[in-house]
């Protein structure tokens, strides 16, 4: 440990009590990782904060020691966007987890960041709210995490995503100061910067979110379909017909293997994909454009279609797509969570180069999508036993990201960049764009000590002056990116 | 048990998703990653490679409860059960303990698994209790300095009554439907001999001969969840030969239906046993599970009284048995039946755990106490001796000192009270 990690640990200690610090080695390395295995690094120095000042006074004493530090709430994050480094302090949110007020009358919480997604529906339930943003982990992830990635969910089709449920965060800045930023306030819309910044422009440390209320009716189908293909046809075919379903899930045979496998959740046997329609609000509305999805999956190819008669049924149809990430696990020793967007029109074309992708590597893909926006989640199988094949995945994973780029979309959908895409920015933006969002953040953060290394691919201290270059940029010359 | 050569591949079968996380009590409690079992199997990875079992490795290793919420939790199928009990070997095996530690630990073990022994404890037990001595003894505090182990186990000693003997044979009433073995316990057969003795009733009721070897002893349950492999498989090896001439062995407390369910795990390399033993677990079935296949015969009796339903771990994460108890009770007249929030995190008492780890143990049984009493019920139901014991000791300390203020009673003699037609009092007699 360096000099400067060891006296921050001796004023942590001071500041959160022992209890509250981890500096042994063998209890670090359990959080080299969040939900991204392949990236690790063992933090410098744990902390346990329980409070915003707890959190304020750590990184007042990073900032003074010049020491980085990154926050982590449930380590769930599929991006690597809380890997710690190794020269480091990681602020762990595991212990606020309090929900500090419910304002039923005004549809609003506030929550400590550590509170568990799902745990703020429970707390509201029995009022009929709910709060909207389902990531596949929210049994575990956190509201924090989810204000650092924008996490979306099943459901983000029709509601949006995190940030369209945050009312307000009460931040702490990288110099250390505790403020609040609000999106209904006259100027900048800060909090509209703040959320989906990956933990790079501050840590917050309480946070305001919009509760939903529960709709009147929910109708769940289950549509077994031969292909992928005819599986999209059906999803152009719904959203063409103006329906906005609350959700619109598919998952192809592999996909449904894993599924089966893990939770045994009774999928159609012989489907070569399965789409899952939501439809939710009003009784009369749902019933109209029920029968019209029920419709439209039967003339795009449906051989058998499911609708669930209780919440039971439709527990039970969700949770073979819920489950099917870490399911997966169950087919392969290992695999890679892809997560891309693309037009939806698009969407048999891309898959029919990702199958083509799949046969010439001889890497196995499974697909699992949000179908109604585009975001495709391939998870890319290997044997981490056998040498060469994580580099193989590796390399599959990247080219399936190119795809998508290629056809007008984006390199994440919702996991964020992280660590793991950070490479992959240039192919998407300009030296110019990418220099633009290192000014923003340069705003917040000028000394670069919050969560560095996420996001960019390479580091750029703020003094220096972006945009002005002479000559071509070195990597432009290397063919990693292109000016426009 | 598992081969060693087994382990990188259980271990390898996590992926790190963290859908265990909230299901872990003591991660519930403490908000640390190596307090969960995504931390305890990283740790055990960390080993694998190379790391030495240190003393804070082993630390967390007896942190964890075994309460398998996290195999219930798992997308990914990994067996954190057979993980945690080959771990806790390796940390017997290889591990030195602390003389105090060992002290402790040789105590329980060279006592709990032995019914004879705790008959003989039994006597001297009633007599503190009734001079009034236990109500002084706690209030100086003495044992609490000496030892929180001892003072735990003095706290959790149950109230002691009569302890009547059951026979060697119990005869189905009616037309006989089916011939059950029936396992006593240890704990149970001691302290909680009206819960054996309404079972027995209620198996004769619903048409079984019921035979109750007298050769049988520990079925290895605590031993076994403790990483005492070699004391486990003895008494495996004796319960079976007790138990191979009955169609179904039924047993009323949560930790034993589960490790005597995993005998055929445990006896896998003995080739003279492997056989037997799997023949047993195949047999082998919790009390409310086997009623449910049964069939309810006997006529249920009105019970007016509102009950609360706690899942024991090992019948809930372990065997899977949640809505048997329930279908039961329900199926009662006049009987309400409440769910107790956040029902599959554990009550603490988690075999020894309750004395091995007294603090932690007391954190939790404080959590269920209060969703206990917040249920309103008046009778708190569950099918595991220690859990009964962790929750009453949680309910008393929690009215500060003024007795536990709901009765107690196992799934066995809620049924016996219906179809025997005895009135609630029965339990509201209960309450101190």
């Amino acid at each position: 440990m360096s000099t400067s990690l060891a006296r921050l640990a001796e004023r942590f200690t001071a500041l959160l009590g022992p209890d509250g610090v981890i500096t042994d080695p063998v209890r670090l390395r359990t959080y080299e990782c969040d939900g991204l295995t392949n990236h690790r690094a063992t933090p410098g120095v744990v902390v346990l904060p329980e409070s915003a000042e707890q959190v304020a006074a750590v990184v007042r004493a990073c900032a003074a020691e010049g020491v980085p530090y990154v926050a982590r709430g449930s380590g769930t994050g599929l991006s690597g966007g809380a890997l710690p480094r190794t020269d480091g302090v990681l602020i762990v949110t595991a212990r606020m987890r309090r929900v500090l007020e419910i304002d039923i009358p005004n549809q609003r919480a506030v929550v400590e960041p550590g509170v568990i997604n799902l745990d703020v529906t429970r707390a509201v339930r029995a009022d009929g709210y709910y709060f909207a943003p389902d990531p596949s982990s929210q049994q575990i992830c956190s509201v924090g995490g989810n204000v650092a990635e924008n996490s979306g969910g099943a459901h983000c089709l029709k509601y949006g995503f995190t940030a369209h449920h945050v009312l307000a965060c009460e931040i702490v800045t990288p110099d250390g100061e505790i403020t609040e930023l609000t999106a209904d306030g006259p100027g900048y819309d800060l909090l509209g910067v703040f959320v989906g910044a990956e933990g790079t422009l501050g840590i917050t440390t309480k946070i305001t979110v919009r509760l939903t209320r529960v709709p009147e009716t929910v109708q769940t189908l289950l549509a077994a379909f031969d292909s992928i293909e005819s599986g999209g046809t059906a999803v152009s075919a719904i959203i063409g017909a103006g329906v906005v379903p609350a959700a619109i899930e598919m998952m192809d045979a592999l996909s449904i293997e894993a599924a089966e496998a893990a939770v045994s959740c009774g999928y159609p046997p012989g489907a070569g994909a399965v789409l899952i329609v939501e439809l939710d609000g009003p009784d009369a509305e749902v019933a109209h454009q029920f029968a019209e999805v029920e419709r439209l999956c039967r003339q795009a190819g449906a051989f058998e279609i499911r609708i669930a008669a209780d919440d039971a049924a439709r527990a039970l149809i969700w949770r073979g797509r819920k489950s099917a990430f870490a399911a997966v696990g169950r087919i392969s020793p290992a695999y890679l969570v892809q997560d891309g967007v693309i037009p939806r029109t698009a969407l048999p074309r891309v898959l029919g180069r990702i199958d083509a992708l799949s046969a010439e590597s001889g890497v196995r893909v499974a697909n699992v999508f949000h179908a109604g926006d585009g975001n495709l989640h391939p998870l890319v199988l290997f044997d981490d036993a056998e040498p060469g094949a994580a580099e193989r995945a590796e390399e599959v994973s990247g080219a399936i990201l190119d795809l998508c780029i290629e056809h007008g979309g984006s390199i994440t959908g919702e996991h964020g960049v992280g660590v793991d895409k950070s490479r992959y920015m240039p192919r998407m933006f300009t030296d110019t764009d990418l220099d633009t969002m290192q000014m923003v953040r340069c705003g917040f953060d000028p000394a670069g000590l919050c969560n560095p290394g996420k996001v960019f691919p390479t580091p750029r201290l703020c003094g220096e002056v972006p945009g002005v270059r002479k000559g071509v940029h070195p990597l432009v010359e290397q063919g990693k990116a292109d000016l426009f | 048990m598992g081969a060693p050569e087994e382990l990188p591949k259980l271990l390898n079968d996590c992926v790190h998703c963290g859908f265990c996380l909230p299901t872990c009590p003591t991660y519930v409690l403490w908000g640390e990653e190596m307090d969960s079992p995504r931390g305890r199997i990283h740790l055990m990875q960390q080993h694998q490679e190379g790391a030495p079992l240190s003393d804070a490795m082993v630390g967390h290793f007896d942190a964890c409860l075994g309460c398998m919420a996290c195999v219930t939790s798992c997308p990914s199928g990994v067996q954190y059960n057979r993980l945690i009990e080959m771990t806790r070997a390796e940390v017997e095996r290889e591990h030195p303990r602390s003389a105090a530690d060992r002290a402790i630990r040789e105590m329980i073990f060279s006592l709990f698994p032995y019914p004879r022994r705790l008959r003989a404890l039994r006597g001297p037990l009633r007599l503190y209790q009734r001079t009034g001595l236990d109500r002084l003894v706690r209030r100086s505090g003495v044992l609490e300095r000496l030892s929180p182990s001892l003072a735990a186990m003095e706290r959790l000693a149950p109230p002691l009554g009569k302890a009547p003997r059951l026979p060697g044979f119990v005869a189905a009433r009616g037309e006989r439907r089916a011939t059950v073995g029936m396992l006593t316990g240890c704990v149970q057969r001691e302290f909680f001999p009206g819960v054996n003795a309404a079972t027995a009733r209620v198996l004769a009721m619903e048409g079984c001969d019921v035979v109750i070897p007298k050769s049988q002893g520990c079925c290895g349950a605590l031993s076994l969840h403790s990483g005492r492999e070699d004391e486990a498989r003895a008494f495996a090896r004796r319960t079976i030969a007790a138990f191979e001439r009955v169609e179904v062995v039924v047993v009323n407390a949560a930790g034993c239906g589960s490790s005597m369910k995993e005998y055929a795990d445990l006896l896998a390399d003995e080739p003279a046993w492997a056989g037997r033993a799997e023949a047993l677990s195949a047999r082998t079935r919790d009390l409310a599970e086997y009623l449910v296949e049964l069939g309810p015969r006997a006529e249920r009796r009105p019970l007016p009284v509102t009950v609360a339903y706690h899942d024991a771990c090992h019948l809930a994460h372990a065997q899977g048995v949640r809505a048997q108890p329930r279908a039961l009770l329900a199926g009662i007249p006049e009987l309400t039946v409440r769910e107790i929030t956040d029902p599959g995190v554990c009550c603490g008492s988690a075999g020894t755990y309750n004395l091995l780890q007294p603090e932690a143990a007391a954190q939790l049984g404080d959590r269920k106490a209060a969703n206990v009493r917040d249920t309103g019920a008046e009778v708190l139901v569950a099918a595991n001796p220690g859990c009964s014991m962790q929750i009453a000791d949680a309910l008393g300390r929690q009215s500060g000192g003024k007795g536990v203020p709901m009765a107690v009673a196992h799934t066995a003699e809620v049924l016996d009270a219906s179809l025997r037609g005895l009135g609630p009092e029965v339990f509201r007699a209960r309450t101190s």
